[in-house]
């Protein structure tokens, strides 16, 4: 696998995706819209939240907005890469275009994780980063380098934890032919990381951390940011992510056996 | 001495699938208790396939012979037996293995819908690790072989069936493959759209010595390209072996419309022993066998007054329909 040939495709995979999507103007107008009202409407919901008691889980709104705005960055992430690309691979696998993909020389999963790019996520990831400087600057988060490696180590992994996950339920297509639904739960479960893991119950804390560690995904960094972030919960999510990146690695190779491609 | 380049011992593929009543009770009950059994679509099938042949693959719907040319590819894994393709056991999907093959489907396409194919062609050039230069020379000489020009600058869904079908050859050839598998490849296309990819195919193997195992049910296709021919029933070879002996063998006989001068001649020539499939005034047809067809002909206009003649060779369809329901063939 050479790193130069892996760069060069990836260009064009940018270049084809973006060239694609620009050919809809209105559509990309219309998802710029959608993610910026998105993000008022979150605010302004949050806002609600918080207007009888000034704390939710011990956390103040000005501290639970570096989780929406963590959130709105990997939304951002989401609606760019996964949601362009691995939604595409239940419709690969349904109708055996997926045949195409394993016949090229190339890793499979890298050619269907990132194909697709839509660009209109970039503008939600720079309203988050927006977000992101503009909490830094309210609740007097002083930036210095062992803050941002932490920031940038915890986000990370978050993405990689987030992609997994979703990986993970695309392959079980080759199986169930349709998960859908299976998706769309995560998506919905993904609306939990606007919130503090410690406003949950002690049940639901363990549940969307150990089973579906959403919270985990939005939480941990955002504690970095406020600097509440205790060592073994870092290295906890670092643990995490690489399980489940070298899990759905595994999967997708497993379950590339059981690929009986469509009938013609 | 020209080498095999695929090589099948032995092989088989089970599927497991699930079968529906119909009506809402079956739903139902397929829902939460789902009857599923175990198929076996390929029974034990062997054969090799020599370096620069064109193979032909026929069989009725659901014969497998599109489940074999994706066991060939290693898309599908083989549930018992083995197959060597270039020396590469083809379900590891090796990357060299995989810059020598290419599989072209006539009901699928792999190039991006929204923009012109060239730019797939591009894309596709960056996986096998092309250069611009390389790609450049290799898009220009396909596209003057498959005859397409401006189509590669307009984008993929403006295109008619037949000019994606070209592009669609065009961005699996770009790496040079030494085999190809086409299933269909020919699927929806009109007469001339179908004669210009075979005229294609035939130059592309002649320049290149490529390989090529074709699945159609465009009997023109298979007659115009492949000496050779598998015949798959149930999943089963029924025959392998050169096309020309398999039609003698399906229609040993020849339909001769014989016009004779007058209603008389007809009716002498119908009770002359020829064997008579019908006759309507002065005209009638006979049946001769291929073997005999001079000797018989010479016989005909030396005894009898003849106005004209015509010797019909038995449609291809119907002789091959035939290959399509039997089980055996024992040539």
């Amino acid at each position: 696998m050479s790193l130069r040939k892996y760069l060069k495709v990836y260009k064009k995979f940018l270049h084809t995706s973006l060239a694609s999507e620009l050919e809809y103007k209105t559509n990309i107008l219309v998802d710029l819209i959608t993610a910026i009202l998105s993000l008022v409407g979150s605010i302004f919901l949050l806002s609600i939240f918080f207007q009888n008691s000034g704390y939710i889980g011990g956390w103040k709104f000005e501290q639970a907005l570096i989780i929406q705005a963590i959130y709105t960055i990997l939304n951002g992430i989401t609606n760019t890469w996964f949601n362009p690309n691995l939604t595409e691979i239940v419709k690969h696998i349904r109708e055996g275009t997926l045949d195409f993909v394993l016949l090229k020389p190339i890793d499979s999963q890298f050619f269907i994780s990132l194909k697709k790019i839509n660009p209109s996520g970039f503008l939600e990831i720079m309203l988050g980063f927006l977000l992101l400087f503009f909490c830094i600057r309210i609740n007097q988060i002083n930036l210095n380098l062992s803050f941002l490696t932490l920031s940038l180590i915890t986000i990370s992994c978050s993405i990689c934890i987030l992609y997994s996950l979703w990986f993970f339920i695309s392959t079980t297509t080759i199986w169930f032919v349709k998960t859908w639904n299976a998706i769309e739960v995560l998506r919905s479960f993904l609306y939990i990381g606007r919130f503090p893991l410690s406003s949950f119950s002690f049940s639901l804390r363990i549940f969307f951390s150990v089973f579906i560690p959403i919270a985990f995904i939005t939480t941990i960094p955002s504690e970095v940011f406020l600097g509440l972030s205790v060592f073994w919960k870092i290295l906890l999510e670092i643990i995490v992510a690489t399980i489940f990146l070298i899990n759905s690695r595994k999967f997708w190779l497993f379950a590339l056996k059981f690929y009986s491609s469509a009938s013609s | 001495m020209v080498q095999n380049i695929i090589d099948v011992r032995n092989l088989s593929k089970s599927f497991d699938i699930s079968s529906k009543e119909p009506g809402l009770k079956g739903t139902i009950k397929h829902f939460f208790r789902r009857q599923t059994k175990s198929l076996k679509v390929i029974k034990d099938i062997s054969f090799e396939i020599k370096e620069g042949e064109i193979v032909g693959f026929l069989g009725a719907n659901g014969a497998g012979k599109t489940t074999i040319l994706k066991m060939l590819c290693g898309l599908i894994y083989p549930s018992e037996g083995s197959i060597l393709v270039s020396g590469y056991l083809p379900f590891r999907r090796k990357e060299n293995f995989l810059k020598n093959i290419t599989l072209i489907m006539g009901q699928k396409q792999q190039l991006i819908w929204d923009l012109p194919p060239i730019e797939s062609f591009y894309l596709n050039a960056s996986i096998y690790d092309l250069d611009k230069f390389e790609a450049k020379k290799r898009i220009k000489k396909l596209s003057e072989m498959l005859e397409i020009d401006e189509e590669l600058f307009i984008p993929v869904r403006k295109l008619s069936l037949g000019q994606r079908m070209k592009s669609e050859l065009l961005a699996a050839l770009i790496h040079q493959p030494n085999i190809l598998f086409l299933d269909e490849p020919t699927l929806g296309l009109d007469i001339n759209a179908q004669r210009n990819l075979r005229k294609f195919l035939q130059k592309y193997n002649e320049e290149t010595n490529a390989t090529i195992c074709l699945t159609s049910h465009y009997m023109k296709d298979i007659t115009s390209l492949c000496k050779r021919v598998i015949c798959v029933h149930e999943g089963a070879i029924s025959y392998d072996g050169k096309l020309d002996l398999l039609l003698k063998k399906l229609s040993p006989v020849k339909e001769i419309l014989i016009v004779c001068r007058s209603e008389e001649d007809a009716i002498k020539l119908e009770n002359s022993g020829f064997s008579v499939k019908n006759k309507i005034k002065n005209e009638i047809t006979i049946k001769i066998e291929n073997n005999s067809i001079t000797s018989s002909l010479k016989t005909i206009l030396n005894n009898f007054d003849i106005e004209d003649l015509f010797i019909n060779e038995p449609p291809i369809d119907e002789v091959i329909g035939k290959v399509l329901i039997k089980k055996d063939y024992d040539i």
